[in-house]
């Protein structure tokens, strides 16, 4: 038997808050995340069998805790039997009320959040632990997910852990100006966990899509704890405005289809216009930020009945604010993309240019696949043809192969050329 | 980002130069080799290792018209190294993927010289495709 999608969403809700509280009682991060992990996995292997406890966090609380006091016993008494010294002994460890205030809970789920992408941890290590942690994901759910064995995501978490011992973070909310930049830290790694997943979609892809839900239910519940932060609701935005496309991004057999070429009645209004609302009410409260531009720019799209339709004046506007935010080559990129489409192929092709002496872009197969599309709406086929060759032939997506080299075949006839 | 690392070892004069090797050279190389593994296992890199049956083995299978395998039997003359194992690794950056791989080439031989095999370092598509 196994758990009903009701009882695991409850678990998994149910995990930081768990974590949070043993973490509050018993100290060390480490040994802490270990017994919730135990607990959460009795849990799924007892409720469907005996049925769900009356206070189900109460009960993975105290399973955790016992569970964190027996491994506690088990060091100390090899402590005794390697220095015949008597440690502080487990039992001090009281099994715990089952109460506590619930913004202490909000607390712990977020400064959870805070601890597992603390900067000091590599972003593998950082998702791992974000997803076990905070997600209540086991590790051989999220080793699938990223298509490692589990002894190897095992590692990634473990070395995880090690890395915030070492940093020395202590269990509780950052403040002021660090709060501002460690909770950027953690948009980043929810956004890196929504991008694994929702570009997959078929095959192992279908397990690399729950990546995506997982990161907008993280994001669903930061917004539900931060609910002023202008940028954690533009996250949220931007996830569900560019997941609303899912169904349209691939053809049957998991090809991917242009935006201007999609099915637009796949595309999930439901989402749409839930992301509109949050990013319209994060827009109105004054802070704009990289999150809520992407999102507009991602609505302007998403609210275009046809792709002739989309309005790349205002995208175009968008992405000049977000150059002067940032100065990131795939924003350039795809000012390019916008300038194009309002003022012609040429003027996007000249922006291009000055992109072939930036060497964090110059040679990336983005600036040929773009330079392909450029050449092909200025009507140059031999042109684009050989870009979108070069382009397949650099970049590391299959599927993005695959799109690159129909591109290039369409245009056969045009004749060889081999780019510069 | 995953890499695959192909291991090319040389041919012998026979078919499979370790044979000829002193035990203590081979059991030094099979320590090393495990090692390897076992660091990449704690480091949280490897995705998988094997090593392959001595070229001998090898068969090449091709399908006839009608679809039916073809099989030659190896070892394949004008072959001058084989692909002896192979190591995929999932790494950061590619550099790292260059060290390992740079780490397995100096592997040792015979007196415990490093074999400096050639190692070829291929991306794996795994790469998530960008918006078009």
């Amino acid at each position: 038997m196994a758990l009903d999608a009701a009882a695991e969403n409850l678990l998994r809700e149910l995990a930081p808050q768990v974590l949070g509280a043993v973490i509050r009682r018993c100290g060390d991060f480490s040994t802490a995340e270990d017994a919730v992990q135990e607990a959460l996995l009795a849990a799924a292997v007892q409720w469907p069998a005996e049925g769900m406890p009356g206070n189900p966090r109460g009960w993975l609380i105290q399973v955790a805790v016992r569970r964190m006091t027996d491994h506690l016993r088990a060091e100390a008494a090899r402590r005794r039997r390697e220095t015949a010294v008597m440690m502080m002994a487990a039992d001090e460890v009281e099994v715990p009320a089952v109460d506590q205030a619930p913004a202490e809970e909000k607390d712990d789920t977020l400064i959870l959040l805070f601890m597992c992408c603390h900067p000091a941890l590599t972003p593998p290590s950082a998702i791992a632990l974000t997803l076990r942690a905070v997600g209540g994901l086991t590790t051989a759910e999220i080793a699938r997910a990223f298509l490692v064995p589990e002894a190897t995501m095992a590692q990634r978490i473990s070395r995880g852990k090690q890395s915030i011992k070492a940093s020395g973070v202590p269990f509780g909310m950052p403040t002021g100006q660090e709060k501002a930049q460690r909770l950027a830290a953690v948009l980043h790694v929810l956004y890196l966990i929504f991008n694994e997943g929702y570009t997959s979609s078929s095959g192992p892809g279908l397990q690399r899509s729950d990546l995506a839900q997982e990161a907008m239910r993280l994001g669903r519940a930061m917004h539900g704890l931060l609910p002023d932060d202008a940028e954690v609701a533009g996250l949220l935005a931007l996830m569900l405005l560019t997941d609303a496309r899912r169904g349209a991004r691939t053809g049957p057999d998991g090809e991917l289809i242009p935006l201007a070429e999609q099915d637009r009645t796949l595309w999930d209004r439901e989402a749409i216009a839930e992301g509109v609302a949050l990013l319209t009410a994060a827009l109105a409260a004054g802070s704009v930020g990289p999150y809520q531009l992407q999102a507009a720019v991602a609505a302007l799209h998403d609210e275009a009945a046809r792709a002739e339709d989309t309005d790349w004046p205002q995208i175009l506007a968008l992405y000049g604010l977000l150059r002067r935010m940032a100065d990131n080559p795939m924003v350039a990129l795809n000012h390019a993309i916008a300038t194009a489409m309002v003022q012609g192929p040429a003027a996007g092709l000249a922006l291009l240019e000055a992109l072939d002496a930036d060497p964090r872009i110059a040679g990336h197969h983005r600036l040929d696949a773009v330079r392909a599309h450029l050449l092909e709406m200025a009507r140059e086929p031999q042109a684009a043809r050989a870009h979108y060759r070069r382009a397949a032939e650099r970049t590391t997506s299959l599927p993005e192969r695959d799109y690159l080299n129909l591109r290039a075949a369409r245009l056969a006839g045009a004749g060889e050329r081999s780019p510069r | 980002m995953k890499y695959m690392l192909m291991m090319n070892a040389k041919r012998g004069t026979g078919d499979w130069g370790v044979v000829k090797w002193a035990p203590e050279d081979l059991k030094a190389h099979i320590r090393f080799m495990k090692k390897i593994n076992q660091d990449l296992r704690e480091s949280g890199e490897l995705v998988s290792a094997e090593g392959l049956a001595a070229p001998a083995q090898a068969k090449l299978v091709r399908a006839r018209t009608d679809g039916t395998p073809a099989v030659t039997d190896g070892p394949f003359a004008e072959a001058k190294e084989f692909l002896a194992g192979y190591w995929i690794v999932d790494v950061e950056r590619p550099e790292r993927a260059y060290e390992i791989a740079a780490r397995a080439s100096a592997a040792p031989g015979p007196g415990g010289a490093p074999l400096n095999m050639a190692i070829e370092v291929r991306e794996v598509m795994s790469a998530p495709p960008v918006e078009v």
